[in-house]
Protein backbone atom coordinates (compact mmCIF):
# COMPACT_ATOMS: atom_id res chain seq x y z
CA UNK A 1 0.00 0.00 0.00
CA UNK A 2 1.18 3.49 -0.89
CA UNK A 3 1.80 5.79 0.63
CA UNK A 4 -1.22 8.27 -0.40
CA UNK A 5 -3.63 5.14 0.05
CA UNK A 6 -2.65 4.63 3.77
CA UNK A 7 -3.47 8.70 4.12
CA UNK A 8 -6.56 8.35 2.40
CA UNK A 9 -7.77 5.20 4.20
CA UNK A 10 -6.70 6.96 7.39
CA UNK A 11 -8.66 9.95 6.94
CA UNK A 12 -12.25 7.89 5.91
CA UNK A 13 -11.60 6.01 9.55
CA UNK A 14 -11.68 9.42 11.12
CA UNK A 15 -14.21 10.96 9.89
CA UNK A 16 -16.21 7.76 10.85
CA UNK A 17 -14.43 7.94 14.30
CA UNK A 18 -15.25 11.75 14.62
CA UNK A 19 -18.84 11.25 14.27
CA UNK A 20 -19.94 8.75 16.42
CA UNK A 21 -17.77 10.57 19.34
CA UNK A 22 -19.94 13.51 18.14
CA UNK A 23 -23.16 12.05 18.48
CA UNK A 24 -22.13 10.11 21.58
CA UNK A 25 -20.69 13.61 23.32
CA UNK A 26 -23.95 15.32 21.92
CA UNK A 27 -26.61 12.59 23.53
CA UNK A 28 -25.10 12.69 26.29
CA UNK A 29 -24.47 16.24 27.18
CA UNK A 30 -28.42 16.92 25.85
CA UNK A 31 -29.36 14.16 28.40
CA UNK A 32 -27.22 16.01 31.49
CA UNK A 33 -28.73 19.23 30.61
CA UNK A 34 -32.24 18.09 30.82
CA UNK A 35 -31.82 16.73 33.84
CA UNK A 36 -29.77 19.64 35.12
CA UNK A 37 -33.08 21.56 34.04
CA UNK A 38 -35.39 19.55 35.83
CA UNK A 39 -33.09 19.64 38.84
CA UNK A 40 -33.29 23.21 38.51
CA UNK A 41 -37.49 23.69 37.96
CA UNK A 42 -38.31 21.06 40.02
CA UNK A 43 -36.27 22.37 43.16
CA UNK A 44 -35.37 18.46 44.39
CA UNK A 45 -33.36 15.60 43.28
CA UNK A 46 -36.64 13.32 43.00
CA UNK A 47 -34.40 11.07 45.97
CA UNK A 48 -34.52 11.25 49.90
CA UNK A 49 -31.79 11.88 51.69
CA UNK A 50 -29.26 12.79 49.63
CA UNK A 51 -29.16 9.15 47.75
CA UNK A 52 -29.23 8.66 43.93
CA UNK A 53 -29.99 5.64 41.32
CA UNK A 54 -26.93 3.34 40.59
CA UNK A 55 -28.47 0.42 38.86
CA UNK A 56 -30.10 0.77 35.13
CA UNK A 57 -33.46 -0.73 36.32
CA UNK A 58 -33.79 1.91 39.27
CA UNK A 59 -32.16 4.95 36.80
CA UNK A 60 -35.02 3.86 34.22
CA UNK A 61 -37.83 3.91 36.97
CA UNK A 62 -36.49 6.99 37.97
CA UNK A 63 -36.40 8.55 34.75
CA UNK A 64 -40.07 7.26 34.25
CA UNK A 65 -41.12 9.50 37.04
CA UNK A 66 -38.92 12.21 35.91
CA UNK A 67 -36.77 12.42 38.60
CA UNK A 68 -33.75 14.53 38.15
CA UNK A 69 -30.65 12.92 39.38
CA UNK A 70 -31.68 9.74 37.44
CA UNK A 71 -31.92 11.65 34.10
CA UNK A 72 -28.30 12.99 35.15
CA UNK A 73 -27.45 9.55 35.75
CA UNK A 74 -28.34 8.37 32.32
CA UNK A 75 -26.55 10.92 30.60
CA UNK A 76 -22.88 10.53 32.59
CA UNK A 77 -23.64 6.22 31.85
CA UNK A 78 -23.94 7.79 27.91
CA UNK A 79 -20.35 9.62 28.32
CA UNK A 80 -18.70 6.67 29.71
CA UNK A 81 -19.95 4.01 26.89
CA UNK A 82 -18.98 6.74 24.19
CA UNK A 83 -15.18 5.24 24.20
CA UNK A 84 -16.30 1.99 24.39
CA UNK A 85 -18.41 2.77 21.25
CA UNK A 86 -15.55 4.52 19.41
CA UNK A 87 -13.26 1.55 19.94
CA UNK A 88 -16.51 -1.11 18.19
CA UNK A 89 -16.99 1.36 15.07
CA UNK A 90 -13.14 1.51 15.07
CA UNK A 91 -13.15 -2.22 14.20
CA UNK A 92 -16.29 -1.46 11.56
CA UNK A 93 -14.51 1.60 10.15
CA UNK A 94 -11.05 -0.56 9.61
CA UNK A 95 -12.55 -3.85 8.39
CA UNK A 96 -14.42 -1.50 5.82
CA UNK A 97 -11.44 -0.53 4.74
CA UNK A 98 -9.87 -3.84 4.25
CA UNK A 99 -6.74 -3.26 7.09
CA UNK A 100 -6.95 -6.66 8.71
CA UNK A 101 -3.93 -5.67 10.65
CA UNK A 102 -5.53 -3.08 12.47
CA UNK A 103 -8.80 -4.79 12.33
CA UNK A 104 -7.71 -7.89 14.17
CA UNK A 105 -5.51 -4.98 16.86
CA UNK A 106 -8.91 -3.00 17.52
CA UNK A 107 -10.47 -6.25 17.96
CA UNK A 108 -8.23 -7.29 20.80
CA UNK A 109 -8.59 -3.96 22.26
CA UNK A 110 -12.05 -4.53 22.40
CA UNK A 111 -11.95 -7.87 23.70
CA UNK A 112 -9.04 -6.96 26.61
CA UNK A 113 -11.78 -3.93 27.58
CA UNK A 114 -14.93 -6.24 27.96
CA UNK A 115 -12.59 -8.69 30.10
CA UNK A 116 -11.74 -4.91 32.04
CA UNK A 117 -15.07 -4.09 32.79
CA UNK A 118 -16.56 -7.38 34.08
CA UNK A 119 -13.48 -7.87 36.12
CA UNK A 120 -14.57 -4.22 37.43
CA UNK A 121 -18.35 -5.46 37.44
CA UNK A 122 -17.79 -8.69 39.59
CA UNK A 123 -15.00 -7.65 41.56
CA UNK B 1 -27.52 26.94 41.42
CA UNK B 2 -23.80 28.12 42.75
CA UNK B 3 -22.49 25.12 43.52
CA UNK B 4 -23.43 23.92 39.95
CA UNK B 5 -21.59 26.85 38.19
CA UNK B 6 -19.10 26.60 40.54
CA UNK B 7 -18.29 22.76 39.48
CA UNK B 8 -18.71 23.78 35.88
CA UNK B 9 -16.26 26.21 36.15
CA UNK B 10 -13.98 24.15 37.73
CA UNK B 11 -14.63 21.48 34.93
CA UNK B 12 -13.78 23.99 32.21
CA UNK B 13 -10.20 24.74 33.40
CA UNK B 14 -9.41 20.77 33.95
CA UNK B 15 -10.64 20.48 30.10
CA UNK B 16 -8.62 23.22 29.17
CA UNK B 17 -5.56 22.23 30.98
CA UNK B 18 -6.39 18.43 30.07
CA UNK B 19 -7.06 18.66 26.32
CA UNK B 20 -3.92 20.90 25.56
CA UNK B 21 -1.53 18.65 27.04
CA UNK B 22 -2.78 14.95 27.17
CA UNK B 23 -3.19 15.21 30.51
CA UNK B 24 -7.00 14.53 31.40
CA UNK B 25 -8.23 16.35 34.05
CA UNK B 26 -8.11 14.12 37.15
CA UNK B 27 -4.86 15.95 38.26
CA UNK B 28 -7.03 19.40 38.40
CA UNK B 29 -10.38 18.17 39.32
CA UNK B 30 -9.66 15.47 42.37
CA UNK B 31 -7.82 17.93 44.80
CA UNK B 32 -10.04 21.25 44.10
CA UNK B 33 -13.10 18.79 45.16
CA UNK B 34 -10.90 17.25 48.29
CA UNK B 35 -9.10 20.33 49.57
CA UNK B 36 -11.40 23.37 48.19
CA UNK B 37 -14.95 21.96 48.32
CA UNK B 38 -14.17 19.15 51.48
CA UNK B 39 -15.60 16.27 48.95
CA UNK B 40 -14.87 13.09 50.17
CA UNK B 41 -11.87 11.61 47.94
CA UNK B 42 -14.35 8.42 46.75
CA UNK B 43 -16.51 10.95 44.89
CA UNK B 44 -13.59 12.58 43.93
CA UNK B 45 -12.01 9.94 42.06
CA UNK B 46 -15.49 9.16 40.55
CA UNK B 47 -15.63 12.81 38.96
CA UNK B 48 -11.89 13.11 38.21
CA UNK B 49 -13.13 9.72 35.91
CA UNK B 50 -15.91 11.17 34.92
CA UNK B 51 -14.12 14.79 33.80
CA UNK B 52 -11.05 12.06 31.72
CA UNK B 53 -13.74 10.77 29.60
CA UNK B 54 -15.17 13.68 28.92
CA UNK B 55 -11.76 15.66 28.21
CA UNK B 56 -10.89 12.80 25.71
CA UNK B 57 -13.83 12.97 24.07
CA UNK B 58 -14.46 16.31 23.65
CA UNK B 59 -10.81 16.72 22.28
CA UNK B 60 -10.97 14.17 20.47
CA UNK B 61 -13.80 15.63 18.19
CA UNK B 62 -11.39 17.99 17.31
CA UNK B 63 -7.90 16.61 17.10
CA UNK B 64 -9.77 14.05 14.73
CA UNK B 65 -11.01 16.84 12.35
CA UNK B 66 -7.81 18.24 12.01
CA UNK B 67 -6.03 15.39 11.81
CA UNK B 68 -3.89 15.94 14.68
CA UNK B 69 -4.03 12.30 16.09
CA UNK B 70 -2.32 9.48 15.22
CA UNK B 71 -5.13 7.22 15.38
CA UNK B 72 -3.20 3.95 14.43
CA UNK B 73 -0.55 4.83 17.53
CA UNK B 74 -3.62 5.20 19.91
CA UNK B 75 -5.40 1.69 18.63
CA UNK B 76 -1.51 -0.56 18.71
CA UNK B 77 -0.72 1.20 22.29
CA UNK B 78 -4.39 0.66 23.49
CA UNK B 79 -3.43 -2.58 23.65
CA UNK B 80 -0.49 -2.10 26.56
CA UNK B 81 -2.30 0.35 28.35
CA UNK B 82 -5.53 -1.65 28.84
CA UNK B 83 -3.62 -5.01 29.88
CA UNK B 84 -1.68 -3.09 32.22
CA UNK B 85 -4.81 -1.68 33.64
CA UNK B 86 -6.16 -4.82 33.58
CA UNK B 87 -2.54 -6.18 35.44
CA UNK B 88 -3.19 -3.27 37.63
CA UNK B 89 -6.70 -3.99 38.98
CA UNK B 90 -5.49 -7.35 39.92
CA UNK B 91 -2.49 -6.93 41.58
CA UNK B 92 -4.11 -3.66 43.92
CA UNK B 93 -3.24 -4.93 47.13
CA UNK B 94 -0.50 -7.28 46.07
CA UNK B 95 2.24 -4.78 45.77
CA UNK B 96 2.89 -1.50 48.70
CA UNK B 97 1.15 1.41 46.83
CA UNK B 98 4.19 3.82 49.28
CA UNK B 99 6.01 1.90 46.95
CA UNK B 100 4.76 2.04 43.67
CA UNK B 101 3.69 6.00 44.47
CA UNK B 102 7.69 6.74 45.19
CA UNK B 103 8.56 4.00 41.81
CA UNK B 104 6.17 6.07 39.61
CA UNK B 105 6.95 9.51 40.82
CA UNK B 106 10.64 9.14 40.36
CA UNK B 107 9.75 8.05 36.97
CA UNK B 108 7.71 11.31 36.19
CA UNK B 109 10.31 13.24 38.12
CA UNK B 110 12.90 11.82 36.19
CA UNK B 111 11.31 12.49 32.59
CA UNK B 112 10.99 15.78 33.37
CA UNK B 113 14.11 16.53 34.09
CA UNK B 114 15.14 14.74 30.95
CA UNK B 115 12.49 17.45 29.03
CA UNK B 116 14.79 20.72 30.71
CA UNK B 117 17.88 19.31 29.64
CA UNK B 118 16.77 18.81 26.30
CA UNK B 119 15.10 22.55 26.01
CA UNK B 120 18.21 24.01 28.06
CA UNK B 121 20.38 21.93 24.85
CA UNK B 122 17.92 23.37 22.14
CA UNK B 123 17.26 18.99 21.14
CA UNK B 124 13.81 19.06 22.13
CA UNK B 125 11.63 18.99 19.01
CA UNK B 126 13.50 18.14 15.99
CA UNK B 127 10.83 15.99 13.83
CA UNK B 128 12.52 12.51 13.56
CA UNK B 129 12.42 10.70 9.98
CA UNK B 130 14.49 7.69 10.26
CA UNK B 131 13.49 4.58 9.22
CA UNK B 132 12.02 1.92 11.69
CA UNK B 133 11.28 -0.75 10.66
CA UNK B 134 8.25 -2.46 12.95
CA UNK B 135 6.67 0.81 12.87
CA UNK B 136 6.90 0.80 9.17
CA UNK B 137 5.24 -2.83 9.29
CA UNK B 138 2.59 -1.24 11.96
CA UNK B 139 2.15 1.56 9.93
CA UNK B 140 2.86 4.17 12.54
CA UNK B 141 4.49 6.97 10.83
CA UNK B 142 2.12 9.38 10.61
CA UNK B 143 1.84 13.58 9.74
CA UNK B 144 0.04 16.21 10.67
CA UNK B 145 -0.49 20.08 9.71
CA UNK B 146 1.34 22.44 12.26
CA UNK B 147 -0.97 25.55 12.13
CA UNK B 148 2.14 27.64 13.85
CA UNK B 149 4.68 26.99 11.74
CA UNK B 150 2.19 26.62 8.97
CA UNK B 151 3.61 23.72 7.49
CA UNK B 152 2.69 19.76 6.64
CA UNK B 153 4.80 17.65 9.19
CA UNK B 154 5.43 14.44 8.14
CA UNK B 155 7.64 12.22 11.02
CA UNK B 156 8.43 8.11 11.78
CA UNK B 157 7.95 6.86 15.01
CA UNK B 158 10.77 4.78 16.50
CA UNK B 159 11.71 2.07 19.75
CA UNK B 160 7.87 0.70 19.41
CA UNK B 161 8.84 -1.75 21.92
CA UNK B 162 10.07 0.51 24.50
CA UNK B 163 6.99 2.44 24.29
CA UNK B 164 4.69 -0.20 24.31
CA UNK B 165 6.78 -1.05 27.84
CA UNK B 166 6.07 2.41 28.80
CA UNK B 167 2.62 2.39 28.14
CA UNK B 168 2.10 -1.01 29.99
CA UNK B 169 3.37 1.20 32.97
CA UNK B 170 0.74 3.90 32.09
CA UNK B 171 -1.58 1.36 32.22
CA UNK B 172 -0.43 -0.25 35.90
CA UNK B 173 -0.14 3.22 37.40
CA UNK B 174 -3.89 3.93 36.72
CA UNK B 175 -4.80 0.81 37.44
CA UNK B 176 -3.00 0.46 40.57
CA UNK B 177 -3.22 3.95 41.53
CA UNK B 178 -5.73 5.69 39.49
CA UNK B 179 -3.35 8.54 38.62
CA UNK B 180 -0.72 10.09 36.59
CA UNK B 181 -1.69 7.53 33.45
CA UNK B 182 -2.30 10.40 31.05
CA UNK B 183 1.66 11.86 31.81
CA UNK B 184 3.14 8.23 31.26
CA UNK B 185 1.52 8.48 27.90
CA UNK B 186 2.53 11.47 26.82
CA UNK B 187 6.06 10.43 27.89
CA UNK B 188 6.38 7.03 25.71
CA UNK B 189 5.33 8.61 22.84
CA UNK B 190 7.32 11.79 23.20
CA UNK B 191 10.58 11.29 24.83
CA UNK B 192 10.63 7.10 23.75
CA UNK B 193 8.95 6.71 20.72
CA UNK B 194 10.25 10.28 19.52
CA UNK B 195 6.60 11.26 18.26
CA UNK B 196 6.19 15.32 18.31
CA UNK B 197 5.07 16.29 21.10
CA UNK B 198 1.21 18.14 19.69
CA UNK B 199 0.51 14.86 18.06
CA UNK B 200 1.80 13.07 21.42
CA UNK B 201 -0.85 14.61 23.32
CA UNK B 202 -3.07 14.66 20.87
CA UNK B 203 -3.26 10.74 20.56
CA UNK B 204 -2.89 10.36 24.63
CA UNK B 205 -6.27 12.32 24.72
CA UNK B 206 -7.67 9.96 22.49
CA UNK B 207 -6.47 7.00 24.61
CA UNK B 208 -6.96 8.16 28.34
CA UNK B 209 -11.09 8.01 27.16
CA UNK B 210 -10.98 3.75 26.86
CA UNK B 211 -8.43 3.21 30.22
CA UNK B 212 -10.63 5.35 31.71
CA UNK B 213 -13.92 3.69 30.67
CA UNK B 214 -13.05 1.06 31.88
CA UNK B 215 -12.74 2.08 35.70
CA UNK B 216 -15.75 4.41 35.29
CA UNK B 217 -18.17 1.55 34.75
CA UNK B 218 -16.97 -0.28 38.03
CA UNK B 219 -17.11 4.01 39.71
CA UNK B 220 -20.37 4.14 38.47
CA UNK B 221 -22.01 0.84 39.70
CA UNK B 222 -20.67 1.49 43.07
CA UNK B 223 -21.92 4.59 43.52
CA UNK B 224 -18.90 6.65 43.43
CA UNK B 225 -20.25 8.87 40.99
CA UNK B 226 -22.23 11.28 42.42
CA UNK B 227 -24.40 12.68 39.48
CA UNK B 228 -25.17 16.34 41.31
CA UNK B 229 -21.21 16.61 41.62
CA UNK B 230 -20.24 14.39 37.89
CA UNK B 231 -22.95 16.30 35.73
CA UNK B 232 -21.94 19.87 35.72
CA UNK B 233 -18.46 18.95 36.32
CA UNK B 234 -18.87 16.86 32.70
CA UNK B 235 -20.29 19.54 31.10
CA UNK B 236 -17.94 22.17 32.12
CA UNK B 237 -15.11 19.90 30.83
CA UNK B 238 -16.14 19.39 27.46
CA UNK B 239 -16.73 23.19 27.01
CA UNK B 240 -12.92 23.62 28.25
CA UNK B 241 -11.93 20.24 26.07
CA UNK B 242 -13.08 21.93 23.28
CA UNK B 243 -11.35 25.15 23.83
CA UNK B 244 -8.29 23.44 24.73
CA UNK B 245 -7.79 21.16 21.85
CA UNK B 246 -8.67 25.04 19.88
CA UNK B 247 -5.91 26.71 21.78
CA UNK B 248 -3.39 23.43 21.40
CA UNK B 249 -3.42 24.46 18.05
CA UNK B 250 -1.61 27.75 17.87
CA UNK B 251 1.12 27.55 20.36
CA UNK B 252 4.05 26.08 19.56
CA UNK B 253 5.58 22.77 20.60
CA UNK B 254 7.68 24.39 22.84
CA UNK B 255 5.66 26.38 24.60
CA UNK B 256 3.44 23.43 25.69
CA UNK B 257 6.37 21.90 26.35
CA UNK B 258 7.16 24.57 28.99
CA UNK B 259 3.58 24.61 30.40
CA UNK B 260 3.80 20.22 30.55
CA UNK B 261 7.57 19.97 32.32
CA UNK B 262 6.49 22.22 35.55
CA UNK B 263 3.33 20.33 35.84
CA UNK B 264 4.90 17.10 35.38
CA UNK B 265 7.63 17.69 38.02
CA UNK B 266 4.97 18.56 40.54
CA UNK B 267 2.94 15.72 40.03
CA UNK B 268 6.20 13.31 40.11
CA UNK B 269 7.06 15.21 43.46
CA UNK B 270 3.73 14.92 44.78
CA UNK B 271 3.59 11.18 44.32
CA UNK B 272 7.07 10.91 45.90
CA UNK B 273 5.51 12.66 48.61
CA UNK B 274 2.20 10.53 48.94
CA UNK B 275 4.46 7.84 49.11
CA UNK B 276 6.09 8.82 52.34
CA UNK B 277 2.58 9.32 53.68
CA UNK B 278 2.80 13.45 52.68
CA UNK B 279 -0.22 14.53 51.17
CA UNK B 280 -0.20 17.75 49.44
Amino acid sequence: MDNKQKQNEMQKVEVIIGQILRIGVAISVGVILIGIVVYLFSGNSGYADNAFPTRLTTIFSGIGSGKSYAIMMLGLLLLIFTPVLRVIVSIYAFAKEKDTMYTVITTIVLIILVIAILIGFYK
Amino acid sequence: MQSLLLLAAVGIIAGVIGSLLGLGGGMVVTPILTMMMGLDIKYAIGASVISVIATSSGASIAYLKDDMLNLRVAMFLEIATTIGAISGALLAGVFSSEILFVLFGVLLAYSAFNMVMKLVRHQADAIVTQNDEMATKLKLNGSYYDKVQQKQIDYSVTHVPGGFIMMLAAGLASGLLGIGSGAFKVIAMDTIMKMPLKPSSATSNLMMGVTAAASATVYFFSGAIRPEIAAPLAVGVLIGATLGSRIMQHLSAKTIRIIFVPIILYMGVQMILKGFGINI
